[in-house]
């Protein structure tokens, strides 16, 4: 039973921090755990790896006149006509897995993350707006967010993206109305306890603007929650635009993403090829555990339950 | 307790009421069924006599009195592709569904809180921090692919299981069910562990949560300067105490499993519900897609309340009260 | 007669990221049966730490590294962790500050206190509600039996803490632990416990350690005082000996601080700056920067002082008038 026993008097100072200083402990806290800052590098690389993807791999694999028929199938590490090795193989059009797989994860991230800043944004101005006003708007707002909340994200992105159809931006708005309420949650909540504390009543008790009361005051002091949330909700539309797009509703092969491959590779995993579905399944699984593991340690270090 | 039930449930119908029509608008907006159901090359009578028999001339908020009148009278229109009532279709094939839910929140379950209890008790060990490890991949790592995985593993390469389908069915008391066959069994396994590893990952997070909570608890440690064993600490008291928001969850998850059931079936070629509706997404069966929408916004409303009750008899310090 | 507890140079330490936090610094102290021992210190004193040390019950990063705790002759450190687990509760027992966190919310008292019953005693549950029922009649509760039935929740506080105290009673233990018990509570709920706990102390013949900040509890109920500070135990005495004539400058600022024992309309003396971080711990007397006493010998570890019993850990100990 370790836990019992360190909630003993142990006396801490109690020092005045300056913002400089908090991002420091911050890092000296996040950088406890090994394997949170292998995440952070696995993030760093894979992104720089998908946004230099067309200056990184032989091969632009949507652009039809790179593809040949010939190379189709090419099981990995064999060289094809275009002279070079397909480290990861080849699909049945002939594209090179390793080019697809980098252009399709800028696509994820591209849209996981425009999908998160969108819904962090909605959900922040939602939450701050029912949190400050209280009252009717109050209780209308956030009834619509719980009654989201409610409801598995999963179902409302399916019924989204089958309403407003393939493509990117319809599946960035899909995941933004799938996933805002998280944020608008988790932003009520934090807000609507700052709400209650001495400093915001005396902020309005001046003839401050609204919105200076809401962004200056409100707005730091629930970031906190919500930067652990957007890491998550980050991973998790990854995660959804893949799923969506493996079940037919998301991407099209022609605009492709992690998903969308994984999708057509699954037709064929009994012709024993799995490389192609394997490899695009590895990548997506490698981002999305390395975004939620970042997202976990930045948990531990921002809750004050876990500071000694 | 009866005005906290009436509350409740009126709460549920306006629930149900809006979400029936955000969903049939948001259904309406989806393409031209007709242009899906008939051959592009007949005739501009029969297109019409078509449109006219579905109603579809009609202004939307008629067609929506109309469902709603029908649905009071039980009947949630006709499928377009399979042209038979809708009601018979989900329900000949929501058995399927449920009973894969029920394997594998069972096996979430099962797995799951022991594992996040142990993580708990000892947050610090190496089986502690390999639990953990696992359940981060539970949650993270998207269930469609773990489950082409599982296929790829047991069904192509090992050829232990089959690859999906509803194996055969027996009958169990008074309804058929594939897991009264070893067959059905084979069949029902493999989706069900992979639709279980979300919640087991969750599970184990949540148990232990509350396991490392309750143990920094001021009556675990006058529990333990009464002498109790540990063993007794854990089953006894702490038990009880995440018993509590393990219920709720369980509760909500298992609605939410079912809607998860949609990427496993799809995997698995499971013969659900969930396959039923992605279908009916892709060939614009709009009848199926309301009715199973309403449907399960139904049966949430009814599980949230159902874990309430739970919840307010495991709770001494809660009350019901009238609804809000 | 062999003290019911008798504690010699208990030490605890804790594992910090600042480094080692000596929270408990050779303590000694012995109290016979049927007596009380006030334990007196401000928060981060460690009072509270010693108590956890006595029962074994301070675990990672803390550790009891030196010392003794023997009860009626048995030292406790020398036990396996089963031995010293059926001592817990049956020979030594302790009570807590917050009754509403020390009883477990979604059981009911009868079943909490049964569990306690019988992890000693093997009965059936049954006879250990009897038993139960019994102890709560012993601390002055009415209707019992109702009691046993009833949430937590909806006991008033100076109830819930009746039945820790009748938990902790349960198996007649030689030694009581009672950390900071009252202080949660009304002062009228707290003055009819402290009569019972000394009249406990008398009829049961327990050895009562009762753990306070405040001096004017313990001035009223101990038979004995010990008064830490910073882990160390700074004076100690009968009662009539630290309250009536205080030798150490810490316990006689703690005195004069005291609102009831001074004469009105006079401005109150306080010990001026603050209890020191364990951490950052001044070399030689821990008290000295505070100390109106101190001098350059201030710097060395102070010497034990004793006089008729009374021992006082200072340089410059105060003569009794």
């Amino acid at each position: 039973m370790a836990r019992i026993g360190n909630v003993l008097a142990v006396p801490s100072a109690a020092p005045v921090e300056t913002r400089g200083m908090r991002l420091r402990n911050f890092w000296s806290d996040y950088r406890r755990s090994w394997l949170a800052i292998g995440a952070l590098a696995v993030i760093l690389v894979l992104l720089v790896a998908s946004f230099g993807a067309p200056w990184l791999v032989p091969q632009d694999p949507y652009d039809l006149a790179q593809l040949d028929w010939l190379d189709a199938f090419l099981p990995p590490g064999t060289t094809g006509s275009g002279g070079y090795v397909h480290l990861l193989g080849t699909d049945n059009a002939g594209r090179d897995m390793l080019s697809a797989i980098l252009y399709g994860l800028r696509t994820s991230f591209l849209i996981g993350i425009s999908a998160g800043a969108l819904a962090l944004t909605l959900g922040i101005s939602i939450g701050l707006t029912a949190a400050y006003f209280g009252g009717r708007i109050e209780a209308l707002l956030m009834r619509v967010v719980d009654l989201q909340l409610s409801m598995p994200a999963i179902l409302l992105a399916l019924v989204m993206a089958a309403v407003l159809g393939q493509g990117v931006p319809q599946i960035i708005l899909a995941l933004v109305v799938a996933q805002y309420a998280y944020f608008a949650r988790t932003t009520h909540g934090a807000a609507s306890v700052e709400r209650r504390k001495d400093y915001i009543e005396a902020a309005r008790s001046t003839p401050l603007p609204t919105r200076r009361i809401l962004f200056k005051h409100l707005l730091p002091n629930v970031l906190p929650p919500l930067i652990v949330v957007a890491t998550v909700q980050v991973a998790s539309a990854i995660s959804l635009e893949a799923t969506l797009s493996f079940l037919g509703v998301g991407l099209p092969l022609t605009e492709p993403s992690l998903g969308s491959l994984i999708s057509n590779g699954f037709k064929y995993i009994h012709a024993g090829r799995s490389w192609l579905s394997i490899y695009p399944g590895v990548f997506l699984m490698i981002t999305v555990v390395a975004i939620n593991l970042v997202g976990d340690q930045v948990r531990t270090v921002i809750d004050p339950r876990n500071s000694r | 307790m009866f005005g906290y039930l009436v509350g409740r449930l009126m709460q549920a119908a306006v629930v149900v009421f809006v979400m029936s029509v955000i969903v049939f608008v948001g259904v309406y907006a989806i393409g031209n069924p007709i242009d899906v159901m008939i051959d592009p090359g007949a005739s501009q009578e029969i297109r019409e006599n078509l449109i006219r028999q579905y109603g579809f001339d009609q202004p939307l908020w008629l067609q929506y009195f109309t469902f709603v009148g029908n649905v009071f009278q039980g009947d949630l229109g006709r499928s377009m592709v399979y042209n038979i009532p809708v009601t018979s279709l989900v329900f000949s094939r929501l058995p399927a569904t449920l009973e894969l839910v029920l394997v594998s929140v069972g096996i979430a379950t099962v797995i799951g809180v022991p594992a996040g209890m142990y993580a708990g008790y000892r947050p610090n060990g190496i089986a502690a921090k390999l639990i953990m490890a696992l359940s981060v991949l539970g949650f993270s790592v998207p269930t469609f692919w773990i489950g082409m995985l599982l296929i790829m593993g047991f069904a192509v390469n090992l050829g232990w299981l089959p690859s999906g389908g509803r194996g055969e069915v027996g009958q169990f008391l008074w309804f058929k069910t594939s897991l009264a066959t070893t067959d059905g069994w084979a069949h029902v396994i493999m989706p069900a562990v992979n639709l279980s590893l979300f919640k087991m990952g969750l599970m184990i997070r949540l148990t232990r949560a509350g396991m490392v909570e309750a143990m920094g608890t001021d009556y675990v440690r006058f529990a333990r300067a009464q002498g109790l064993p540990d063993r007794q600490i854990v089953f006894g008291h702490i038990m009880r105490n995440i018993s509590i928001p393990l219920v709720t969850v369980f509760g909500l998850e298992l609605g939410s499993t079912l809607a998860f059931a949609v990427v496993t079936e799809t995997v698995f070629n499971w013969p659900g519900v969930g396959k039923l509706i992605i279908d009916s997404i892709l060939q614009l069966d709009r009848p199926v897609m309301v009715s199973y929408l309403v449907m399960v916004v139904l049966l949430f409303v009814m599980i949230n309340l159902v874990v309430d009750l739970i919840y307010a008899q495991l709770d001494p310090r809660v009350r019901l009260k009238g609804g809000s | 007669m062999t003290a019911a507890l008798d504690v010699k140079g208990l030490t605890t330490r804790f594992e910090t990221r600042a480094g080692h936090v000596t929270a408990v610094n050779d303590v000694s102290f012995a109290v016979q049966p049927g007596r009380i021992m006030g334990l007196v210190g401000e928060s981060g004193s460690g009072k509270s730490v010693t108590g956890f040390s006595i029962l074994g019950l301070i675990d990672a990063p803390g550790e009891v590294s030196a010392g003794a705790v023997l009860i009626d002759g048995i030292d406790l450190r020398q036990l396996s962790d089963e031995d010293l687990r059926k001592m817990r509760g049956r020979k030594v027992a302790m009570v807590f500050q917050d009754p509403m966190m020390t009883l477990n919310p979604v059981l009911r008292v009868g079943d909490q206190m049964a569990m306690a019953v019988r992890v000693h005693r093997p009965m059936s549950k049954p006879d250990a509600l009897d038993h139960a029922r019994k102890a709560l009649e012993v601390v002055g509760i009415p209707s019992p039996a109702e009691r046993l039935k009833a949430y937590p929740h909806q006991l008033s506080g100076g109830m819930r803490q009746r039945v820790a105290i009748a938990m902790a009673l349960l198996h007649s233990p030689s030694v009581i632990i009672a950390d900071e018990a009252t202080t949660a509570l009304d002062v009228s709920i707290q003055g009819q416990i402290l009569a019972e706990v000394r009249e406990l102390a008398d009829t049961t013949g327990a050895a009562i350690v009762w753990i306070t900040h405040d001096l004017a509890v313990v001035s009223s109920l101990a038979d004995d005082i010990c008064v830490m500070y910073a882990g160390r135990i700074v004076e100690r005495g009968t009662a009539e000996q630290v309250i009536g004539g205080p030798r150490h400058p810490y316990t006689q600022g703690l005195l004069d601080s005291i609102p009831a024992l001074h004469e009105p309309g006079r401005k109150l003396p306080q010990i001026p700056g603050s209890t020191p971080q364990l951490s950052r711990l001044p070399e030689g007397c821990p008290f000295r920067p505070r100390c109106p006493r101190a001098t350059d010998l201030c710097r060395t570890e102070p010497p034990l002082d004793v006089r008729d019993e009374q021992a006082v850990l200072c340089h410059h100990p105060l003569e009794r008038a």
